[in-house]
């Protein structure tokens, strides 16, 4: 087991070397000089040429990639052209914001997923299989961010009984989990939840339906098992998978928030990108992906040991 | 074994995989209402300008956001007073074209990467593969907004980031399944026979993966609706005054307040499309999966 975990680390050294190397070419692939991003409009020669040496974009790129991936690794990601602030600190803050959306939406999501999954998978072809199976194809098939402007359209404007945007009455200061601050994480945290409710909701069902048709839960039911110690058997078997599933959907929540935070102006991550993106910041755009691409990595890698430590019959030799 | 028996064996009119599958497929109920809406919004995008709808450019300052059921106006008005219903349809056009071509383009792309990786395995499996792992360890949204936002807003742009993100996930099946075919019997067979390795990939093999392959590039237009009509929602793919179903939504999203269910309209159509392409894909696969 830990032999496996080292293994898979080791595996993802040059994954995450990949990842810094495509962060780093971002900039790289704008159209024109890179230094145009970090320069005032009304720069000399002299400042610009001062500005090429200090940044290091008069080196050969390989050189350059080196210089910025031992900075990143030493934890500085540059400076937001925007504020003048350092880009981690920037994200950092952004990205607590987002976990607390992903968390939110993520008990919502994935508990009515392993809910309508359970069901469907159990009394599969039958009228409640029909129902859940066509709430799990709505949700992955629902444009999110539309969906976030109905839920706004109904419980906004025309009920008024939720905030449209924004994460506070204070607008977007410090986070509190009380029934103030709470209201407004209702509709984004729901519309979060849809997608991976809906793809939980199909694997699940998918499991459920390929265990009940395996040979041991005959042998488990002519044992005299009653059903409910028979659902314990699927689900302890059904376990894995999911759980491996749900860490996956957890990391596309936290990397894929832009849409969702842009239509609730939810002052996370996404909405951090999305603004670096309009005001062509690009060590903030470069910075914010950096940092969620890791995440995911990480996450990706964390997922993969636990699914190998707590499924017995992955023997990964 | 007797003569009956030997006559017997091969049916006359024994039909092909791909007939069969098709006969499976006119059969599903589901499937085939997925295919009429989607050939009445293909059709009516691509015939929108022998449809006599208004024009779906010219606005007007004294008829800004009608309501759904204006006389003259079916589906209201934009927040520049421009009818709903034409930029609806025109904007099929281009949301179709934005959301279906990424799936196009790297279905081939990908298909001939993992054709190849699968194939020639090796060194050169190992380079295709690990280099598609670096770009599939990023969530695709968290892609497609990078690479766009990277090279800026525009459709090509759009189309390019899209593709980037499918490519990974369309060559990791590709590679898969021609690894399970590789050692099959009928390509040993034409090794053995002296056909040069592209004559393999192209005449053995391509006909064997390309189902599977299929069905899952199928399953991933929904995503690239969703996807394309998104980063023209941010305003990274068409600019304005073009009509597009993500970028109305944007466009619309300041009136909400206003006339809140002309604003939800271009949703609807982007729903419709991805909903059906994904009925579509789930049916495509039961009806290929004969066994059962």
């Amino acid at each position: 087991m830990l032999s496996y975990a080292a293994r898979r680390m080791v595996y993802a050294i040059p994954i995450i070397i990949g990842v810094a190397l495509v962060c780093f070419m971002l900039v790289h692939i704008t159209p024109g000089d890179p230094l145009v991003a970090v320069l005032p409009a009304d720069a000399s020669q002299e400042l610009a040429q001062q500005l090429r040496t200090a940044y290091g974009f008069d080196k050969p790129l390989p050189v350059q990639f080196g210089l910025w991936l031992w900075r990143a690794v030493n934890g500085d990601l540059g400076s937001s052209i925007a504020t003048g602030r350092p880009v981690l600190a920037e994200v950092l803050r952004a990205v607590s914001n987002t976990v607390t959306l992903a968390i939110a939406a993520a008990i919502i999501g994935f508990s009515l997923g392993l809910f309508f999954g359970l069901v469907a998978g159990y009394f599969r072809d039958t009228w409640i299989d029909k129902i859940a199976t066509s709430i799990a194809i709505a949700g992955v098939s629902v444009p999110h961010y539309w969906l976030g402007m109905v839920l706004v359209i109904i419980f906004s404007v025309e009920l008024n009984w939720l905030p449209a945007v924004g994460a506070g009455p204070s607008g977007s200061g410090a986070w509190a989990w009380d029934w103030a601050h709470i209201r407004f994480l209702i509709l984004p945290a729901i519309t979060t939840s849809v997608i991976p409710m809906g793809i939980i909701t199909r694997t699940v069902r998918a499991l459920t339906g390929d265990i009940l048709s395996q040979d041991f839960v005959e042998a488990l039911r002519a044992k005299g098992l009653r059903e409910t110690q028979v659902f314990r058997h699927v689900l302890k078997n059904a376990a894995p998978t999911a759980l491996a599933v749900m860490g996956l959907q957890l990391g596309y929540m936290l990397g894929g928030s832009i849409l969702i935070e842009t239509v609730f102006s939810w002052p996370g991550s996404g909405l951090l990108l999305n603004s670096a993106i309009f005001q062509r910041d690009l060590p903030l755009l470069q910075g914010t992906i950096l940092v969620l691409a890791m995440f995911f990595v990480i996450l990706n890698l964390v997922v993969d040991i636990a699914q190998a430590a707590i499924d017995p019959r992955i023997k990964r030799g | 074994m007797n003569d009956s028996a030997l006559q017997a064996a091969p049916p006359a009119n024994a039909r092909g995989y791909w007939a069969t599958v098709g006969r499976r497929i006119v059969r599903d109920k589901v499937s085939m209402v997925c295919v009429a809406i989607l050939l009445l919004i293909f059709l009516s995008a691509l015939l929108a300008p022998y449809l006599h709808l208004a024009d779906p450019y010219q606005g007007s300052m004294i008829r800004r956001l009608r309501h759904i059921g204006t006389p003259n106006y079916p589906l209201g008005t934009d927040e520049l007073g421009r009818d709903m219903l034409a930029r609806l349809i025109y904007g099929g056009r281009l949301s179709l074209l934005i959301g279906i071509s990424p799936v196009i383009l790297a279905f081939s792309i990908g298909t001939m990467l993992g054709l190849i990786a699968g194939y020639v395995g090796g060194w050169v499996n190992t380079a295709i593969m690990r280099t598609i792992d670096v770009f599939y360890a990023f969530p695709s949204v968290l892609l497609a907004i990078a690479i766009s936002g990277a090279l800026g807003a525009g459709i090509t742009n759009s189309i390019v980031s899209l593709t980037i993100v499918f490519v990974p996930q369309i060559t990791r099946v590709a590679e898969s399944v021609t690894t399970g075919v590789r050692n099959r019997d009928f390509v040993e067979a034409a090794r053995a026979s002296g056909a040069n390795a592209f004559t393999i990939m192209r005449a053995h093999m391509l006909g064997n993966v390309l189902g599977p392959i299929f069905v899952y590039a199928t399953g991933l237009i929904s995503v690239s609706m969703i996807l394309a009509a998104g980063l023209s929602f941010l305003g990274l793919g068409t600019k304005p005054p073009e009509p597009e179903w993500g970028l109305m939504l944007n466009t619309l999203r300041t009136a909400i307040y206003v006339n809140p269910w002309v604003a939800a309209l271009p949703g609807v159509m982007i729903f419709a499309v991805s909903i059906c392409f994904n009925l579509l894909s789930d049916g495509l696969r039961s009806a290929m999966d004969i066994r059962s």
